[in-house]
């Protein structure tokens, strides 16, 4: 650690990294003491990270499992239980364990090295919240082995993902299945709220000198969004599911329609939280976009203050939209109108946003680095995903195909071909200062045309099941109603899309050890992470960076022609 | 391992930097959050008014507590004067108003015991009885349960303060503290508002 015999802060020479170049490594049980009770900023996103990696790889097996049995008609390669139990988990997995888990990490790793700041505002905070998370991961999937209880009747939760009254009441679903599902996701909603509060004390209380707010990193402000929105939509699900388990617990009756309770309420309560919740995991897919496009277009992002604007008004829009969710449950025509208007109006903000990338891109040099490839598929995705998006908010169109596999296409559009996509692009772009090392080129195209190829295979061609009338969450079909070949395909993407992201795990792994040596800045990029070397060290900045533009590199790269002049 | 030096220009720089405190954001983040549980219970609570199957209903059984609203509202008062007290470095002073604040929140606690226990031993009504109790006991619950845990942060504060370690500087804690001590005394406002004024 420096010591002070530094400068003083703020001029050149106090940046200087004089730390020792080599450390003597700790034997493997210091090495994990150091990452058990790290309050490191950096080392809890990279658990983050890893952890919704892993719950990637499990969530995809039960992905494919669900696609065989769905690839031929009349199938039998599940039992009915355990297909209900793998659509439950797969939903479940890949939202709380792996899109949460992602994003969070993202937010931890980079938000305080783009603020200029040493760590979060709560670094113990900071590691209460991963262990909470991994916590309630952990407990979700224990249900496999210790979901049976006292009844020895089901096993892990088989309820679906939103889990919907009164299938969940006792009677319905016995044994504990339902309570594990109930009790992990509260307490890994719990760790998230903590990363919440955390991220936006952070970007409010500990940005560097002349980092003002309009000069802060699109990543950054997109991240205090997200936070915002996790903080008003979490809640109402841990509400929800403290209802659920008074009822299953204690004999209330929140929805139990039999003793005047209502079923309705849990859909109103779960969309209330499931809405605003897929734009917080698409807000840091946004926050990603940010920051790669420009970079890689050789550009400074187009309307800053519009993009800025734009993600504030997606939030605020977004939680007015939940009950385009229950059209079909029979709300007034004024309930219609204003939810499918109120969904609607999601458009405009998201259209901005595609338009403020389009002209980023427009004139720009544009590289076509591995980043930068994910980032161009996630605008072309992203915007097919909210075209259907805006199909469905049309209430006679949404009774037509409510729950049919056009939706479950349009979802998943979203969360695969925008949000993973962007994510992965994310982890490209940032591997090489989180561990030093490139990714290996080659390998990260093969990977990212191989996703593209199944992604469209997949998700492509499961909008005409749908549209021909095949119901979601279905254990199989009859031959003959012309859904067989499509589903055929289908099943065939998700494993073209397996290989793909079996490549990129592979390439993360490999590229870790024989990656060439990455350098500080190998992007030629502008926010204050790729100031500090690669990995950065524990403190992140000897001193504290002092900026006077929203480009703090670009001014030292390019004295003569700094950005702070035109601002 | 160098890092490449941020240069600095010779731009005019505010010459204060200041930053709000971080205790407080972090608190309003979670005042909105426990916000946004809250209102969801008082949404069950009014739309489940009048759903019961079977009684007792609010009006029969619900008296409304004026004593305890009274000390949990003037709690917030007391905490005021005693942040007010630390501020200026009057530890005595600063003690006493605490003291009294726990005190009126554990006189709200005890208020709350005894109407359960009339309303459980006297009225028969439990959370499994009707939609109403089911209501009722759990908005009311997590209010509670909110003065319990900020009556416990409390002692926490008071046992310091008896021990000698209360300065001025902490005072800026403790207003984080007193914080959500006035969000439990906010919320208040707004189950008794729903539940023994308009419910009733």
């Amino acid at each position: 650690m420096a010591d002070s015999a530094l400068p003083a802060p703020g001029t050149i020479g106090g940046a200087i990294d004089v730390t020792p170049h080599h450390k003597a490594p700790g034997t493997f049980l210091e090495t994990l003491h150091s990452w058990v009770v790290t309050v490191d900023h950096k080392k809890l996103g990279i658990m983050y990270v890893l952890y919704a990696l892993v719950f990637l790889l499990v969530g995809g097996v039960e992905a494919l499992c669900i696609r065989i049995q769905l690839g031929r008609p009349e199938n039998h390669f599940l039992s009915p239980e355990v297909y209900n139990r793998f659509f439950t988990m797969h939903g479940t997995t890949m939202v709380f364990l792996m899109g949460m888990p992602m994003l969070v990490g993202f937010m931890n790793y980079l938000v305080p090295l783009m603020i200029g700041a040493r760590d979060m505002a709560f670094p113990r905070l900071n590691a209460f919240s991963f262990w909470m998370t991994a916590f309630g991961g952990l407990m979700l999937y224990y249900s496999f082995i210790g979901g049976s209880g006292l009844y020895a009747a089901g096993n892990a939760p088989d309820v679906g993902w939103f889990a919907y009254a009164p299938l969940t009441a006792r009677a319905f679903s016995p044994g504990h299945s339902t309570d594990y599902w109930t009790v992990s996701l509260l307490v890994s909603g719990v760790g998230t709220i903590g990363a919440a509060v955390n991220v936006i004390a952070t970007v409010f209380c500990m940005r560097c000198k002349g980092m003002t707010m309009m000069r802060l990193p699109l990543f950054a402000w997109l991240s205090v969004v997200t936070s915002a929105l996790i903080l008003m939509a979490i809640p109402p699900l841990t509400a929800a599911q403290v209802m659920l388990m008074i009822d299953r617990y204690l004999g209330g009756h929140f929805f139990d329609t039999l003793a005047g309770g209502s079923a309705l309420m849990w859909m109103h309560f779960f969309w209330i939280f499931g809405h605003p919740e897929v734009y917080i995991l698409v807000m840091p897919a946004f926050a990603v976009a940010n920051e790669v496009i420009p970079v890689f277009s050789r550009k400074p992002i187009f309307g800053y203050p519009a993009m800025v604007a734009a993600s504030v008004g997606i939030a605020f829009v977004s939680l007015g939209v939940w009950a385009h969710h229950m059209f079909t449950v029979g709300m007034t025509s004024v309930g219609n109108a204003f939810f499918a208007l109120s969904t609607m109006i999601v458009g405009i903000p998201t259209g901005i946003k595609i338009f403020n990338w389009l002209a980023t891109m427009w004139g720009g040099k544009i590289r076509f680095a591995t980043p930068m490839l994910y980032m161009t598929a996630f605008l072309f995705q992203f915007l097919m995903a909210g075209l259907t998006g805006i199909m469905l908010s049309v209430a006679p169109w949404n009774w037509q195909l409510h729950n049919s596999y056009f939706v479950v296409a349009h979802f998943h559009y979203v969360l695969v071909g925008a949000i993973l996509f962007a994510l992965m692009g994310g982890i490209c772009y940032w591997y090489p200062k989180v561990t030093g090392r490139m990714l290996d080129e080659k390998l990260g195209k093969w990977g990212f045309w191989l996703l593209v190829i199944g992604f469209h295979m997949t998700f492509d061609f499961m909008h005409i099941p749908g549209l021909l009338g095949m119901p979601r969450q279905i254990y199989t079909y009859e031959a003959g109603r012309g859904w067989d070949t499509w589903n055929l395909i289908v099943s065939i993407g998700a494993f073209v899309q397996a290989a793909a992201v079996l490549l990129f795990a592979y390439n993360l792994l490999v590229s870790y050890f024989r990656g060439e040596v990455a350098g500080n800045d190998p992007w030629d990029a502008w926010t204050l992470e790729w100031a500090t070397s690669s990995p950065p060290p524990e403190y992140n900045f000897v001193a504290d960076p002092v900026v006077t533009s929203r480009r703090p590199l670009w001014d030292m790269k390019h004295p003569e022609d700094p950005d702070w002049k035109y601002e | 391992m160098s890092a490449i030096p941020i240069p600095v220009h010779q731009v005019d720089q505010p010459a204060e930097w200041t930053q709000p405190y971080k205790g407080r954001v972090g608190m309003y983040c979670l005042i909105a959050a426990e916000s946004a549980i809250f209102a969801i219970f008082v949404v069950a609570y009014v739309f489940y008014l009048g759903k019961s199957m079977y009684g007792p209903t609010p009006g029969q059984v619900l008296e409304v507590p004026i004593f305890n609203t009274i000390c949990l509202l003037s709690s917030s008062i007391t905490i005021w004067l005693a942040e007010h007290a630390l501020e200026h470095n009057r530890i005595k002073r600063f003690g006493a108003f605490w003291a009294v604040t726990i005190v009126l929140g554990s006189i709200f606690m005890i208020g709350t015991g005894m109407e359960w226990n009339k309303l459980i031993y006297h009225d028969g009504l439990t959370i499994t009885t009707n939609v109403f109790g089911t209501t009722y006991y759990s908005l009311v619950g997590l209010h509670a349960s909110h003065v319990i845990v900020g009556l416990l942060m409390l002692l926490a504060v008071l046992v310091f303060t008896l021990m000698g370690h209360m300065k001025e500087e902490h005072a800026e804690r403790v207003k984080t503290l007193a914080l959500y001590w006035h969000f439990v005394d906010a919320i208040w406002v707004v189950v008794f508002t729903v539940v023994y004024v308009i419910g009733r």
